[in-house]
């Protein structure tokens, strides 16, 4: 750390407390581990975005100009494969989540600080696979592994890459194990389930989908791999095996995985709507149950990903009845979120400019997702580029909307030093201008009938598909700019006080950055999350 | 729950850092056990799955490879793997009471059985795969009216009981690593959360075993009357 900008030492905290590269590779601090999760991701975050870029150059044209077919499907491919199971579903759980989770409850640290290491090892093992797999020449199942066509027909590396997810996969399970057994058994004395930060009841719904999902994406993968090397028939339509067996177990765990990626995303919105509307959260309870609601739902769903694939038709409306029950609390969620603000005093500070476009988008991917969770207009928009628009609204416009607000919020806690405002609220505006004019026009593309997964398209799509390139290059300047001034603040950053926001909750009750232990004693909680009722007016730097 | 006062009452060498007491840090461990094995639920729930619709769809398929099932050998290591879980039940409860030696030898015998268990399960595999060509793909030999359906059968039973074998083999080598550790003295009355885990794992293995054991073995026998 440049002691030359800071007059006085800096107290000993945990980034200061140990130098050198084995300090970091066998820490077992909880908020190491969130840090060489953040760089691992945001590794991945490029990678997958480096696809994203190539495949919105390849379509700037209708002619397949730039890459031939297959490429093209393993660009597409490997987008989804990397953005989904190295970027989103450990992003805020494992690098928000395994900072945040042993502060807010008044613990040390997480139940099994050791495990958690091993969880980012698999996931930088399974991270290697991926690499391997994209270097030696990619895969092109899609991002579903679909049979036959990933057992049969194809002969990229399907066993690398699906050996990549299955052991990424195992990092989320370990996570989210110990997230539960942490929120259960390490909580402070007085730290109540009906005090815990809408944040914890966030990740502890999210850690269940993973403690019960995963492992059954991990089986399926694992049949695939099996059907592969020693010809098992499982999902052989040969045999008389049913490839809509995978499907089935592929989606009941990818369905909930969508939830695993937007969960812990609305704990990181209510404590940011919160802090800047400088008021209590409205409906605790309810904010909370819904969590769970969305949790539990999320597994009786998951044939909406097949209505067109030949399920029964009263399969399916049941399916579609219970997809549209997510939406009550979600509505529940992005109403209360609103009535929060209301008559709050509002600061438009960069975390909840964030806030404002998580909501926002968020609404718009909730909306478009009772369209295709309607038979009849399932059935027209199947595999066009509004079910594209619609899921990258949850996930880019929802889940990493909430994770840049979270980490733009927390940066204080996680560094010691303050980002550039100006800079930050910047990068939010463009972000959510660049995110609007990628993927709106796709909405339109889709109801238009422009399929998916295709390198060509009719000229007639032009104009909006040049619309949704020019969107993406302003995201990525708008991703960018963020990566820039926080590596920039790291040394040359105002240093931070230990609550740069009069937010509420134990983690702002101690030193930025933390020490090792969090707490130099075990807090004692005697108030409910969210007390800014009772908080001074704190010096708040804006 | 911990206490708010930072003095530390008693010096447990095995008490980690960031708990407040000993009983906090067992409660955690074994909380942390029966989750991990939730997720082996799911693991396993899966193939589970699938095999109970297959065995909907091709019900006289099933019932014609369950009759390749070596009975004798599929209840002997039942019986095997009941023995082991007797004995590992037993071991736990010799770590609790201080009992070293016994624990060591009790874990010794669980080793043993689930050698056993792994042997027998080889000479069954070696009957299905080299001698009957009953392993899937290319080289599956069955004669009978279903050929294509039994191959899926066989696919289960191989992905079934080759995934809880992997288990059992996992299983070995954490008793061994407790025994190791037991012999040294590592555990007693005042420490034996990793008996207790690795004996909670153990009897997850076997219970899988208990309902594989009539799925693949017994369904024939319902109808031979």
């Amino acid at each position: 750390m440049a002691s030359t900008l800071v007059a006085a030492p800096e107290r000993e905290n945990y980034l200061n407390n140990e130098y050198g590269i084995s300090s970091w590779l066998f820490t077992t601090d909880h908020k190491r581990i969130a840090l060489l999760y953040l760089v691992t991701i945001t590794f991945f975050f490029f990678i997958g975005g480096f696809f994203a870029l190539l495949i919105r150059l390849e379509l700037l044209t209708p002619e397949g100009d730039l890459v031939l077919a297959d490429t093209y499907n393993k660009l597409f491919t490997m987008h989804g494969q990397v953005m989904i199971f190295f970027f989103l579903i450990p992003a805020v759980p494992a690098v928000l989540g395994n900072f945040l989770i042993p502060i807010m409850i008044g613990a040390k640290d997480l139940a099994f600080p050791r495990i958690n290491l091993l969880s980012w090892y698999l996931l930088v093992i399974g991270g290697c696979f991926m690499t391997y797999t994209i270097l030696s020449g990619g895969v092109d199942t899609g991002w579903t592994f679909y049979t036959p066509l990933s057992t049969h027909f194809l002969d990229t590396h399907v066993i690398a890459a699906a050996l990549a997810i299955f052991i990424a996969g195992f990092s989320s399970i370990l996570t989210g194990l110990n997230f539960i057994v942490t929120i259960h058994r390490m909580r402070a004395p007085g730290m109540t389930w009906s005090r815990l930060p809408l944040f914890v009841w966030a990740n502890y719904a999210t850690a269940i989908i993973q403690v019960l999902g995963t492992p059954v994406l991990a089986i399926s993968l694992m049949l695939v791999a099996l059907e592969r090397i020693f010809h098992l028939g499982i999902f052989d339509p040969r045999l008389g095996g049913d490839p809509l067996l995978f499907q089935h177990l592929f989606w009941f765990y990818s369905h909930p995985a969508v939830y695993i990626m937007i969960l812990p995303g609305m704990g990181v919105i209510s404590e940011i709507v919160t802090c800047f509307s400088h008021k209590r959260i409205f409906g605790y309870q309810f904010m909370a149950l819904a969590l769970i609601a969305i949790a539990v739902l999320g597994f009786l769903v998951w044939a909406h990903h097949m209505f067109v694939a030949g399920i029964s038709l009263y399969a399916a409306m049941v399916f579609s009845l219970l997809s549209y029950f997510v939406a009550v609390p979600s509505a529940i969620k992005v109403f209360n979120w609103t009535a929060t603000m209301f008559k709050g005093s509002i600061t438009y500070s960069t975390p909840m400019l964030y806030a404002f476009g998580f909501i926002g988008l968020f609404t718009m991917g909730g909306m478009t997702g009772l369209f295709v969770a309607a038979l009849g207009i399932d059935v027209h928009v199947t595999d066009t580029y509004f079910v594209v628009a619609h899921f990258h609204y949850i996930m880019v416009g929802g889940m990493v909307m909430a994770y840049m607000g979270g980490l733009h919020f927390w940066w204080p806690k996680l560094s010691g030093r303050m980002y550039p405002e100006n800079w930050g609220r910047l990068a939010a505006l463009i972000i959510f201008i660049g995110f609007n004019l990628t993927f709106f026009p796709q909405f339109v593309l889709g109801w238009l009938g422009m399929p998916r997964r295709y390198w060509q398209y009719s000229p007639e799509f032009q104009v909006l598909n040049v619309l949704s390139t020019a969107g993406a290059t302003i995201l990525a300047v708008g991703y960018l700019l963020p990566m820039v001034y926080f590596l920039w603040s790291m040394r040359y950053g105002k240093p931070a006080s230990d609550n740069p926001w009069g937010a509420a909750g134990l983690e702002w009750m101690i030193s930025s950055p933390p020490t090792t232990f969090n707490f130099d004693q075990t807090p004692t909680v005697t108030w409910e999350a969210y007390n800014y009722d009772e908080l001074q007016e704190a010096p708040v730097e804006r | 729950m911990s206490d708010s006062t930072p003095a530390v009452v008693e010096h447990n060498p095995d008490l980690r850092h960031h708990f407040a007491n000993m009983e906090q840090q067992t409660e955690t461990a074994v909380m942390g056990m029966w989750v991990f094995l939730i997720t082996e639920i799911m693991f396993f729930g899966g193939m589970f799955a699938g095999y109970v619709i297959y065995r909907h769809l091709y019900y006289s398929a099933w019932l014609e490879g369950s009759q390749r099932m070596d009975f004798w050998w599929g209840t002997i290591n039942t019986v095997v793997l009941l023995c082991s879980s007797l004995t590992m039940a037993l071991a736990v409860r010799a770590t609790q009471l201080g009992h070293r030696k016994s624990t060591v030898t009790l874990l010794i015998i669980t080793i043993l059985f689930g050698l056993a268990f792994l042997g027998i399960k080889g000479i069954e595999y070696w009957g299905h795969i080299v001698t009957e060509h009953q392993f899937p793909g290319p080289g599956f030999r069955f004669a009978g009216p279903n050929t294509s359906q039994v191959e899926i059968f066989f696919s289960f039973y191989f992905a079934m009981t080759g995934f809880h074998a992997l288990h059992m083999i996992i299983g070995v080598a954490l008793v061994s690593f407790i025994a190791y550790y037991a012999w040294k003295g590592r555990y007693g009355a005042h420490y034996y959360t990793p008996v207790e885990n690795t004996g909670l794992y153990w009897h997850f293995v076997d219970i899988v075993w208990i309902y594989l054991y009539p799925l693949f073995y017994l369904i024939s026998h319902v109808h031979r009357k």
